[in-house]
Order: C-alpha cells, then structure tokens, then sequence
C-alpha cells in the first residue's frame, strides 16, 4: 500500500481520473445542489433591530417570502442557512451574533438588512452601535433602506438566489 | 399556571437556561431562566441588545434632526413616539399647532396603534402555534399601513409628527378610502374573536395565565394593555387629553381578570375603540393649514417639560431640558415596555417555562432603546 | 368583563392671561408637602405639573410622603440629568396616580441634586417597587450610586463596558 502511494505515475492517473470524473459529472451535480439550496433558505430568526418588522411583513401573507422559496424557521439555528441581520448591531449583541454565525452548518449565507446592519446609518455617530456588521461576519448582499420595504428585502432574496445558482463549489462558499 | 401551594425548590435540582437573544419570541431582548424541572423559580430579564444611545445622540442633534432617529425605538408605533416629543416641544416653545395639524396627527397616532396592535397578534399567534394568526393579522395589518402610507409616505417610518403640526397634508379622496376600510375591519374583527379569542384551544392557553392583581400592575408601575388588563381605568388620551383627543367620543377598554387573556381582550378592544377614532377624525377634520413654519433650526426657550401621552404599548413619556441653544441638554425617552419590563420576573416565577412565551407579549414592542 | 365608560375628565382650567394666579391644584399641593417639610424648594408649578427639589437626606421622607399622604402611587418615569457647571446631577422621579380621579391627570415630580464627583443617594425601590429598572439604568448612564438598590448592576450597556457613564456631559460619543 505504501509503496503504491509513493509511485508517481499512480497519482498521476489517479489525478487524471478525477479531473475526467469532475468534469463528466461534477457539473450535473453541482447544478442539482445550488438547485436544491437555492429555493429551500431557511432564515435564522434573529431580530437585531428594526429592521425585523419588515421581515415580519414579508414573510406575512400579502408579500409571502415562501414562494420564493425562504420560509421563517423558528427551529433551530443549526439547521439554518441563512443569516438576515435586520438591522443595527450593538456592541453587546455583536459577540452573540458572531456565535449565532459560528453555530450554523455550512454552506451559509448572510444578508445585510437596512442602512445600520450595511455602514451604521443614522446611528453612525453613538457610542454602542457597530458601523457595519461585515467587520465581524462576511456578508453576501446588502439591501439598502431605513427600513427597506418589504419588495427591497425579496429583492435581496433573488439576489441571493442568483449567486447561489452561480456558485462554482459543493460547499456552497 | 400559577403554582398553588408554596413551592421550595430544591437547589440541586436547578436548571439555568437563557431565552433569547435569538429566540422567535424574545426578540431584542434576553430571559435569564432559573428552572426547576417545568417550573421557572426565578427569571432576570437581560434587555440592552438594541441600546442605540438615542438619548445622547439627541444632544448633538437640534430639535429637528432629532424626529428621524427617536421614531426607531418603537418602530411599529412611530407616530406614537414622536407624538409627545412633538408636544414637548411645542410646550417649550409655546407653539398653537392649526387644528387640522392636530387631526392629523391623532389619525396617524391611531392608525399606528392599529398597525402595532395587528402585528403584536401575529406574533402572539405564532407562540401559540396557531398560524392562521399571523397570516391573517399580517396581512389584514398592510390594509391600514396603506392608508397610512398615503399620508405619511412611507410603511413604517413616517417621520410624520414633528414640533409645529405634521409634515404634509393627506391627500385627495383618501376619506372615502379610509371610512370603507374602517367598515370592512369592524366586520372582520368579529371574524379575529370568533377564531383566535373565543377559541377553546386557545382560551385553555391563555385564561388563568401569568395573574396580575391591580395593586401589582400599580405598585409596578405598568402602564397601557397590562394595567388595564388589571382592573385599572387608565388612559391618558381620557386622563389628561392632548391635542384634539378630548373631540372624540370613546371608551377605555377594562377587564378585571388580568390574566394573559384579558391583555388580548384588551388590545382587540382597543382597536374597536381606535375605529372609532378613525371615523369621527376623518369626518369632522376642519380645513386649513397643517403645520407652523418653525424654520430649520428653532431655537427652544430654556425650561424643562415633561410630556406623556398614550402610545400602543402605554404610557410615552419625554422629559426635555432646554438650555435656549438649539440642541436639547437632556432628553430622556420613558417607553412603555421597558416600564412593563418590571413585571415579567413577578409573573414568570412559578410559570410553566410553555406558558412563559405569552408572557412575552408585554416586552414584545421593546427593544429598548435608549 | 365589561367596557366601562371613563368619568367625565376634569374640565380644563380656564385658559389663563398671563399674569394668572399661579394653578390652584399644584398650590394646593406644594402647600401641603411645605407644611410638613418646610425646606423642599417648589421648582415650577404648572397646570398639571408640580416640580420640588429636596436634599438627598429627606428624599426617602418626602416620596414616602407623597406616596402615603397625598396618594401618588405610580411611578412614571426616573430622568437624570447631569448639571457639569452647577458640578450637580439632578435625579428626578416622576409620580402619577391612579388612585385619585380628580388628579389624575397630575404629575409630581421629585428631585434631588447630588454633587457629581461621588453622587450617592438613597435607592427607592422600596417606596415604589417599579423604579427598579429605571434605577438600574440611571445608575449606568450618568453613574448615580443607589444606596439600597437590590442589584445594581448594568442593565443595557454591554458588561465590559469601562469608560465613562454615557450621558456624562464629559463624555463624548466616539464618533463626535
């Protein structure tokens, strides 16, 4: 066995192989799960601030987030994907935040809701509000708007949605 | 359901779990759980995850600047917040607000006690597991945010009331539009107590749940749905009637049970009561203009008032201080549900930990704030 | 259960020129606290306010008194203030009632000045149990000690926080 892995010419085939594997059937696969992934997002529930009640209203019955494929879970967070930090960020939620991103499973996704989640906004200025969340987690789309209304936050799912669809590797990253 | 006898737990035994902050019901907010089996023994409520510091914030505003950014505490009810800092300022500054300004604002303050009201039943809904709550509250919600997003501009930030009457007029035929949607919901709300209210399944959850005898509610200092909930005739808008609310003809909803049922009785009621605000305001509203012409930067005379007025969640309060520069000294927001806070460590002791999400109900506006 | 009807609120006072007699309920009242604690100093007195200023000694005397005698059970609203010229901070309690259906509409409001560089006053907590929070919070932003108080700890502040109380005058915003 470890005279079989020292020869070169075996990992040369065996890298060759793969790379025939991969693109025979690495492409069909990776399509099935940016697919599956991108129409069943599982929303973390956290409410960080004011911007919630728009998510409220968007998963509520006249804008109904579901159909497009995002439904409010009000499990756990381990078996979520998808972050939405609606709104400011204080300095003593920002250590809670950063675990509540640890804790979920990958792949994983965070949208940036409203103008205090994106650079501080109309908080710019106070002792206890962080500017911007990207310093601690890495976001994927930011949704402008003090509040953002309701269509803003679905255009941000779409948007979301879109890069998924594009995501080059299996672990959705 | 309160324990009945005397209950000493055994420290051994002791469980400490924390509610929130990501937690569907707590929102903004953390419950430190002291629980012995089913049993809470002892709850600490952990608030300050929305602390934005809006009271220092407001020092280096002027008094106009300020509107935006004290309306973000309550969001839900942004109009009843800025209403007593509206009057605050007028107080200082000895402004007479024109008649139709004053309508105008009790139309929003009233349409935000809807909207505020409507969203707190679909997130009670949801503790309850009874999903057809929120859906409809929800949706049913959108219905009066049209309205009031005509007037004001926007879904839920209207920056509407400000010192010197409210920002801009309503606009043609919204009378029509609005009198129609008051009828359309006095009918409905039948249809919300029929389902949610006179529910079995749902009175079993919530009748005898988290008590509150009237000397509680007033030795805790609660105000609005919890204090009337408890037996106790309390409404500002009655007791000590600002702007135009002494024109309306309406009654204060009370019940003696103070249980968690009596404080959605409350609310729904409340909402008929809004209704009915609603209509005479938009019949009797005189013509004329809406606000004064203040300028960009009024200069506020010095003195110190103290405002309150009932917002959706109770009593708003402002204490201002003015130096006679055009920033205030101090402002300090008294928001109702941190005065409700008080009472969630008394009512929680002795809860089973399912009943303790209805309990919930009272910090659900909170935030706080700052 | 029933929807029971509000008594008729109070009429107004008569809308008053400007050299009116001071308003008779709040007289009435700042009287009536004189008489039994000559040294308070009555601040304002409007309609339906009544501001007095007390030493930090009697603080406990005079909200007991108001709490007992003249019925001013809820406690509104706890506000303070930080006077650096005056090197004061100013407490004050905001008292309603709900008692009294006549008064209702009346707020008292209770204030004690501290010197700033160790403020130390005594915690009402007992009095009116509702002030808890509101102690809780004075105490972390302009940094009142409240002598008594159960659990004077921070209440919205982050627990690490170590700079000054916020709402000190000297204190600035960092992004100020």
């Amino acid at each position: 066995m470890v005279a079989v892995q020292k020869s070169g010419t075996f990992q040369f085939l065996v890298g060759k192989v793969n790379e025939v594997l991969q693109d025979a059937i690495g492409a069909p696969i990776r399509y099935l799960a940016n697919w599956g992934r991108l129409y069943s997002l599982w929303p973390v529930h956290l409410e960080t601030a004011c911007c919630s009640v728009e998510v409220g209203a968007a998963a509520g019955s006249r804008f109904d987030m579901e159909r497009f494929g995002a439904l409010e879970a009000f499990g756990s967070l381990r078996q979520c994907d998808l972050l939405i930090v609606m709104g400011t960020v204080t300095r003593k939620l920002a250590p809670r935040l950063k675990l509540i991103y640890d804790q979920m499973a990958e792949p994983k996704w965070v949208i940036a809701m409203g103008a205090c989640a994106i650079t501080g906004g109309l908080y710019f200025d106070s002792y206890n509000v962080l500017r911007g969340i990207d310093d601690i987690i890495p976001v994927d789309v930011f949704v402008p708007g003090c509040p953002p209304r309701a269509e803003a936050l679905l255009q941000g799912l779409v948007l979301l949605q879109e890069k998924i669809r594009k995501s080059q590797s299996l672990r959705g990253v | 359901m309160a324990v009945e006898t005397e209950y000493v737990p055994d420290a051994d035994k002791i469980m400490n779990v924390s509610l929130g902050p990501q937690h569907p019901g707590s929102g903004h907010f953390r419950i430190k759980l002291w629980l012995d089996g089913d049993y809470v023994v002892r709850a600490e409520p952990d608030p300050g995850y929305v602390h934005r510091g809006e009271e220092k914030m407001a020092e280096y505003r002027n008094y106009i600047q300020n509107v935006p950014h004290l309306e973000r505490p309550v969001i839900l009810d942004s109009c009843g917040i800025l209403f007593p800092y509206a009057l605050g300022v007028d107080e200082l500054m000895g402004n007479k607000v024109p008649p139709r300004g004053q309508y105008l604002s009790v139309i929003m303050a009233e349409l935000n006690r809807i909207i505020s009201h409507m969203y707190f039943l679909g997130i009670y809904g949801v503790f309850m597991g009874h999903t057809t709550m929120i859906t409809w509250a929800m949706g049913d919600r959108e219905m009066f945010i049209d309205i009031a997003e005509r007037i004001g501009g926007a879904r839920v930030t209207f920056a509407y009331i400000i010192p010197g009457g409210v920002r801009n007029d309503m606009p043609d035929g919204l009378k029509e539009r609005a009198l129609k949607t008051c009828d359309w919901f006095d009918k409905r709300i039948q249809e919300y107590e029929k389902i949610f209210l006179y529910n079995p399944l749902f009175e079993g959850r919530t009748r005898k749940v988290g008590i509150l005898s009237r000397d509680d509610a007033i030795r805790l200092g609660t105000t609005g749905t919890v204090l009337r909930a408890s037996g106790v005739n309390s409404d500002i808008r009655k007791d000590e009637p600002y702007s135009v609310y002494q024109d309306f003809d309406f009654n204060v909803p009370v019940s003696n049970d103070g249980d968690s049922w009596a404080r959605l009785w409350v609310a729904i009621e409340e909402m008929k009561e809004s209704l009915k605000i609603l209509r005479q305001a938009f019949t009797k509203i005189p013509d004329g203009p809406v606000r004064l012409k203040l300028g960009p930067q009024p200069r506020v005379p010095a003195g110190e008032v103290y405002t309150r007025t009932e917002a959706a969640r109770g009593e708003m309060s402002y204490h201002i201080v003015s130096d006679g520069t055009p920033r205030p000294y101090r402002l300090k927001i008294g928001v109702p549900s941190f005065k409700n806070m008080r009472v969630l460590p008394h009512l929680l002791k002795g809860c089973h930990i399912a009943y303790s999400a209805n309990l919930l109900e009272f910090e659900f506006l909170a935030g706080r704030i700052g | 259960m029933a929807t029971t009807g509000q008594p008729q609120p109070q009429p107004a006072p008569q809308a008053a020129p400007a050299t009116a007699p001071p308003p008779t309920r709040a007289t009435e009242l700042s009287n009536r606290v004189k008489e039994r604690f000559p040294d308070i100093v009555v601040d304002s007195m409007k309609e339906k306010r009544l501001k007095i200023t007390t030493s930090s000694q009697k603080m406990r005397d005079v909200a007991l008194f108001v709490r007992d005698a003249l019925i001013f059970d809820h406690i509104s609203c706890v506000s303070g203030t930080d006077y650096i010229g005056k090197n004061e901070i100013e407490i004050i309690y905001f008292v309603g009632n709900l008692s009294q259906p006549e008064l209702k509409d009346f707020v008292i409001a209770i204030a004690e000045r501290p010197k700033r560089d160790n403020p130390v006053v005594q915690s009402l907590v007992d009095v009116w149990p509702g002030v808890e929070y509101h102690e809780r919070e004075t105490y972390e932003m302009l940094g009142v000690n409240f002598q008594g108080h159960p659990e004077l700890k921070h209440l919205l502040l982050p627990e690490d926080w170590s700079d000054l109380p916020p709402l000190r005058k000297d204190y600035n915003s960092p992004g100020r």
